[in-house]
C-alpha cells in the first residue's frame, strides 16, 4: 500500500526553496464550477423532486402566492428573499416556478456552508449553493454571483445576510441590487411567512408549522437609481408582499398608495414586546384553560 | 414556453388539387380528414398567430397612463368617487385562456392605480347582459384569485342581474326609438371602467355598455331579425346594423350615462400553442411531420375511444396560450378603431369571388356552452351564426348557395345553463323555424316567463329570451342560403332545426348538387384557428 501513502501524502518541500502559496479552497474560494455539470444537476433535481419537497410538504405545506407574475419571466432573474430560517432554501427551492428552479443558484454564507471541502461540496450539490461573504461586499463574492448570473443560472439572494432573530426583518444590504444592476437582470422580490416556526435559529430539528411564499413582480432600476436606492425599493416590495399576505391584495395595494405598509423590521422596542407583536405561534400549545389544579381557591 | 415562428405567415386562400392532402375539419369534440373535390374546390387558410407582446403588463400600464383620446387615468381617480369597473364575461375569449387572464392583468393595473389614488368605492361587474351568472371558478379564473378574494367576499365582485328592479334604469331612447338601458350602479357612478378582450370585429366599442351591462329593454333594440337580417356581415361594422345600433345607444350613454374610460385588449390566435400534442391542429396539413401525423392518429383514436362526457371534460378543460398582441385605453370609440385594426390585422384573409358551397368544420365551443353543452341550437349559431358571418364585403358563398356544417350535433342540452333552450327546441322549433315567425308568436312569452327570471338570477341559466337570439343570429343566412347540410349530426336533431342530415362529406356535396348543379365549386374555412374572409 506504499502507492497509497505516495498518493495521499503530500510532499515534503527542500530547504532554500519558496514554498508554493496554498491556494484556499475554503469559505468563499470553494470553487462551484463542477456543480453545474449535468450530472450534478441531475443529481440536485432527482434530490428536490424526490426528498425535498415530501419533506417541505410535511413539514411546512407551503402555499405559493404570485407564482402567476412569473409566467412570462424567462430568467435570469435575482430572487430576493426575507430570510428566517434554512428551511427558507428548501421552501424556495421547492415552490418556485419549474421554468426558473431548475437553474437556480444560491448565495449562501460561505462562513457556513463552506467551511471545508466537504461541506462545501454537499452545499454545492445539493442546493446549488454559491459562497459570497456575508459581512461585507468583497471583489470575490461579487464575481461569484455574476459569474452564475452571467451562465444564465437564476440566483436567490437572502438581502439580510442571514436569518432573523426574533422573527422581524432586518435591513436590506445592496448585494442582490449590486448583482442585479451589474448583470443587467430583473429583481423578483419574494416574501417568506412561517418558516421561522418550522425550523427557527438555533434549533436542530424541524417541527410542522404552515409557511407560505409569495412572489411579486420583476424589478428594475428606474431612472438613476444607484445600488443602495434600487435595494431600499426591493425592501420595500417585499414589505408590501408581506401586508398582502397578512391582510390580502386590495389592502396592501391601499397601504402602498398611501405609504402606509407595515415595514418589516418591527417596532423599536424591548424582546418581549418585539416577540408579542408577533401574534401567536400557530400550532402552539393549549391557549384554553386546562383543568383545575390543586389547591381550589 | 413555446416558441412561435419568426416571421408569422399571412392567411391565404389554396386551390385544392391532386396533391393536396386530406384537409382537417374540426368535428364537435373530435376531428375529420376530409377531400375536397379537386379542381373546384378551395380552402381559405388562417394567418398564423401574431407575436405576442414582450411586456404585456408594461403596455398595459402605458394605456393607462397615455390614452388615447382621453385623460390618464390616474386624473381621473379622486378619493370619495364611486367607480366601476366592469369586465367581459365567461363568453370570452374561446376557449378561455391560460392564467393569468388578460382582464386579470388589467384590472390588477386599474386597481394599482385606484388605491394609489385612494379610491374606496369600487364595485367590480361582470357585464354579461343576459347571458349566464359566471361561477366563482369562472370569476376567479378571469380576474385571479386576488382581485376575487378581495372584493367577491364583500359583494363587491359580482355578475350583472338585468332583472333586478330596483338596479336598471332607462338613460334614454335614441332617434330611432331604441331604448338605452343599464346596471344603475354603473349608470350612477363617476366613472365606468370597462375591461374588455376583443376576439373578434363584432365586440368591443359600445356595445361593451350598451349590450354588457343592459337588460332586455335595451338588447331588444338589436337582437332581433330585423337587425340581424340588416348585419351584412355583423362582423363588418361599416355593413352592420348591429354595430350602428349600438352606436346609437352609445350616444345616449354619452349625453345621458356615466363616463366611461374603455380599455381594450387583442389577443393573437395561439388557440392550440406552437409546440405540444395539440399544435398539430394549427399547422397545414402538408407540414405535418411523421411526429404530427402519429400524433393526430393517436388523439382521434383515443377520442373515439372515449364516451362523448369524457371527451368533452378534455375539450372543456382546455385553456388556449393566447397572448395579448395590443392593449388601448381611453376614448371608446377612438381605442375601438385601433383596436378593430389589430383584429383585422390577425384574422383578414383576402379572397376573390364567391363559390356555390361553403363547407365548415364546427369546434366543440361556442360563446354560449364554455364548460357546457353544445346544444343544436348553439350548433346552428356556430355555423350561421358565427362562422357564416366573419366576412367584409360578400359571403365566401353566393346567395342561394349552400352550407355544409360537419358537427356531431347532439339531441343533448345541458339543463342547467340552457333550460330554456330545451323548451324553444321541442316547442317553438318543433312548430316553425322561421325567426320572423318566431319572434311574433313565442319571443315575449320566454322572455317575460317567471321561471326562467328566476333561474337567470338565482342559478347559471341564460335568460329565457336568449335561444330566441341565438336563432336571430343565424337569419342572415337562413335567408341567404338555399339549403344547409349537417355531416356526421344526429338525424332528428338536424332535421328538427330545419336543416338535411348527411352520413358525411361525399353524401352532403351530392346533396347539394341539386340545389346548385354538379359542378359546383367549394370554399372551406379552415378551422382553427379563426379567420375573417376579406371577399372581393
Amino acid at each position: 500500500m506504499g502507492w497509497l501513502r505516495f498518493v495521499l501524502d503530500p510532499p515534503s518541500v527542500p530547504s532554500g526553496v519558496d514554498k508554493k502559496p496554498k491556494t484556499p479552497s475554503t469559505g468563499v474560494y470553494y470553487d462551484t464550477e463542477w456543480s453545474r455539470s449535468l450530472p450534478a444537476r441531475l443529481i440536485r433535481r432527482a434530490t428536490t423532486v424526490a426528498l425535498m419537497k415530501p419533506v417541505i410538504g410535511f413539514f411546512g405545506a407551503p402555499k405559493v402566492i404570485g407564482a402567476d407574475r412569473l409566467k412570462d419571466v424567462e430568467g435570469p432573474v435575482v430572487f430576493a428573499a426575507n430570510h428566517h430560517s434554512h428551511a427558507d432554501t428548501t421552501v424556495l427551492l421547492t415552490t418556485i416556478p419549474s421554468h426558473l428552479r431548475h437553474n437556480l443558484a444560491i448565495a449562501a454564507g460561505a462562513d457556513y456552508f463552506f467551511p471545508n471541502r466537504l461541506v462545501g461540496a454537499a452545499s454545492a450539490l445539493f442546493i446549488g449553493a454559491i459562497p459570497i461573504e456575508r459581512q461585507r461586499l468583497s471583489r470575490l463574492s461579487v464575481a461569484n454571483t455574476m459569474d452564475a448570473v452571467a451562465a444564465g443560472r437564476n440566483l436567490l439572494v437572502f438581502p439580510e445576510g442571514g436569518r432573523s432573530p426574533d422573527g422581524w426583518g432586518a435591513g436590506h444590504r445592496p448585494g442582490a441590487a449590486f448583482v442585479a444592476m451589474k448583470s443587467d437582470v430583473p429583481v423578483v422580490p419574494v416574501y417568506i411567512d412561517g418558516t421561522g416556526n418550522i425550523l427557527p435559529k438555533g434549533k436542530n430539528w424541524p417541527k410542522r408549522s404552515r409557511c407560505a411564499v409569495v412572489f411579486g413582480s420583476p424589478l428594475s432600476p428606474i431612472d438613476d437609481e444607484d445600488a443602495r436606492g434600487f435595494a431600499t425599493r426591493i425592501e420595500s416590495k417585499v414589505a408590501e408582499l408581506a401586508d398582502e399576505f397578512a391582510n390580502g391584495w386590495w389592502q396592501a395595494r391601499r397601504n402602498a398608495g398611501s405609504g402606509s405598509t407595515p415595514v418589516l423590521s418591527g417596532p423599536e422596542a424591548g424582546a418581549w414586546r418585539r416577540r408579542w407583536l408577533l401574534g401567536p405561534k400557530p400550532g402552539g400549545r393549549r391557549t384554553t384553560p386546562g383543568p383545575k389544579r390543586w389547591p381550589r381557591i | 414556453m413555446s416558441k412561435p415562428r419568426s416571421n408569422p405567415r399571412p392567411g391565404f386562400v389554396l386551390d385544392v388539387d391532386r396533391q393536396t392532402p386530406p384537409i382537417l375539419f374540426h368535428h364537435g369534440e373530435g376531428f375529420r380528414l376530409e377531400k375536397l373535390p379537386v379542381g373546384r374546390s378551395r380552402v381559405i387558410y388562417p394567418g398564423e398567430p401574431l407575436h405576442g407582446m414582450d411586456d404585456p403588463d408594461g403596455a398595459i400600464r402605458d394605456a393607462l397612463l397615455n390614452p388615447i383620446e382621453d385623460d390618464p387615468l390616474p386624473s381621473l381617480l379622486t378619493p370619495g368617487m364611486k367607480l366601476t369597473i366592469a369586465f367581459d364575461d365567461i363568453s370570452l375569449p374561446l376557449p378561455p385562456m391560460a392564467r393569468p387572464d388578460v382582464r386579470q392583468r388589467v384590472i390588477e393595473a386599474v386597481l394599482d392605480l385606484v388605491a394609489e389614488a385612494g379610491v374606496d368605492d369600487v364595485h367590480i361587474i361582470a357585464a354579461l347582459a343576459l347571458h349566464r351568472r359566471m361561477t366563482e371558478n369562472e370569476l376567479r379564473h378571469a380576474v385571479g384569485d386576488r382581485v376575487y378574494e378581495a372584493f367577491a367576499p364583500h359583494g363587491l365582485l359580482y355578475n350583472h342581474d338585468a332583472e333586478d328592479p330596483e338596479n336598471m334604469v332607462i338613460l334614454g331612447q335614441t332617434p330611432h326609438g331604441e331604448s338605452v338601458q343599464m346596471n344603475r350602479r354603473a349608470a350612477e357612478s363617476d366613472l365606468v371602467i370597462y375591461v374588455n378582450i376583443n376576439l373578434v370585429s363584432m365586440d368591443g366599442g359600445w356595445k361593451s355598455t350598451a349590450t354588457g351591462l343592459s337588460g332586455y329593454e335595451g338588447v331588444k333594440a338589436h337582437h332581433n331579425v330585423h337587425t340581424m337580417r340588416h348585419s351584412k356581415s355583423f362582423m363588418d361594422q361599416d355593413s352592420s346594423e348591429l354595430h350602428r345600433s349600438n352606436w346609437r345607444q352609445g350616444e345616449i350613454i354619452k349625453s345621458h350615462g356615466p363616463r366611461i374610460f374603455q380599455i381594450e385588449t387583442t389577443v393573437n390566435t395561439n388557440t392550440f400553442g406552437h409546440n405540444g400534442p395539440m399544435s398539430v391542429l394549427q399547422k397545414r396539413e402538408w407540414e405535418w411531420s411523421i411526429k404530427d401525423r402519429a400524433t393526430f392518429t393517436a388523439m382521434n383514436t383515443g377520442l373515439n375511444a372515449m364516451s362523448s362526457t369524457n371527451r368533452r371534460r378534455i375539450f372543456q378543460s382546455w385553456k388556449a396560450p393566447y397572448e395579448m398582441t395590443s392593449v388601448q385605453a381611453g376614448e371608446v370609440e377612438a381605442v375601438h378603431r385601433r383596436t378593430t385594426e389589430m383584429v383585422y390585422k390577425q384574422h383578414l384573409v383576402p379572397v376573390e369571388g364567391q363559390t356555390d358551397i361553403v363547407t365548415m368544420g364546427l369546434p366543440y365551443l361556442s360563446p354560449y356552452n364554455v364548460n357546457s353543452i353544445m346544444n343544436p341550437i348553439l350548433v346552428m349559431v356556430q355555423g350561421l351564426g358565427y362562422f357564416f358571418n366573419l366576412y367584409r364585403g360578400r359571403p365566401v358563398v353566393r346567395e342561394g348557395g349552400v352550407a355544409i356544417m360537419s358537427h356531431p350535433t347532439p339531441w343533448e342540452f345541458h339543463p342547467v345553463h340552457h333550460p330554456s333552450y330545451i323548451d324553444f327546441f321541442e316547442q317553438v322549433l318543433a312548430d316553425t323555424t322561421d325567426p320572423v315567425e318566431i319572434e311574433q308568436r313565442y319571443e315575449k312569452q320566454f322572455a317575460e316567463d317567471e321561471w326562467y327570471r328566476h333561474l337567470y338570477r338565482t342559478s347559471n341559466a341564460y335568460h329565457g329570451v336568449h335561444p330566441f337570439y341565438m336563432w336571430y343570429w343565424g337569419s342572415h343566412a337562413m335567408e341567404y342560403l338555399s339549403q344547409v347540410i349537417i355531416v356526421g349530426g344526429d338525424p332528428r336533431a338536424v332535421r328538427r332545426l330545419g336543416f338535411k342530415p348527411a352520413s358525411t362529406l361525399n353524401d352532403a356535396l351530392e346533396m347539394a348538387s341539386d340545389v346548385v348543379g354538379s359542378n359546383a365549386t367549394v370554399t372551406h374555412l379552415h378551422n382553427p384557428p379563426i379567420l375573417m374572409a376579406d371577399v372581393s
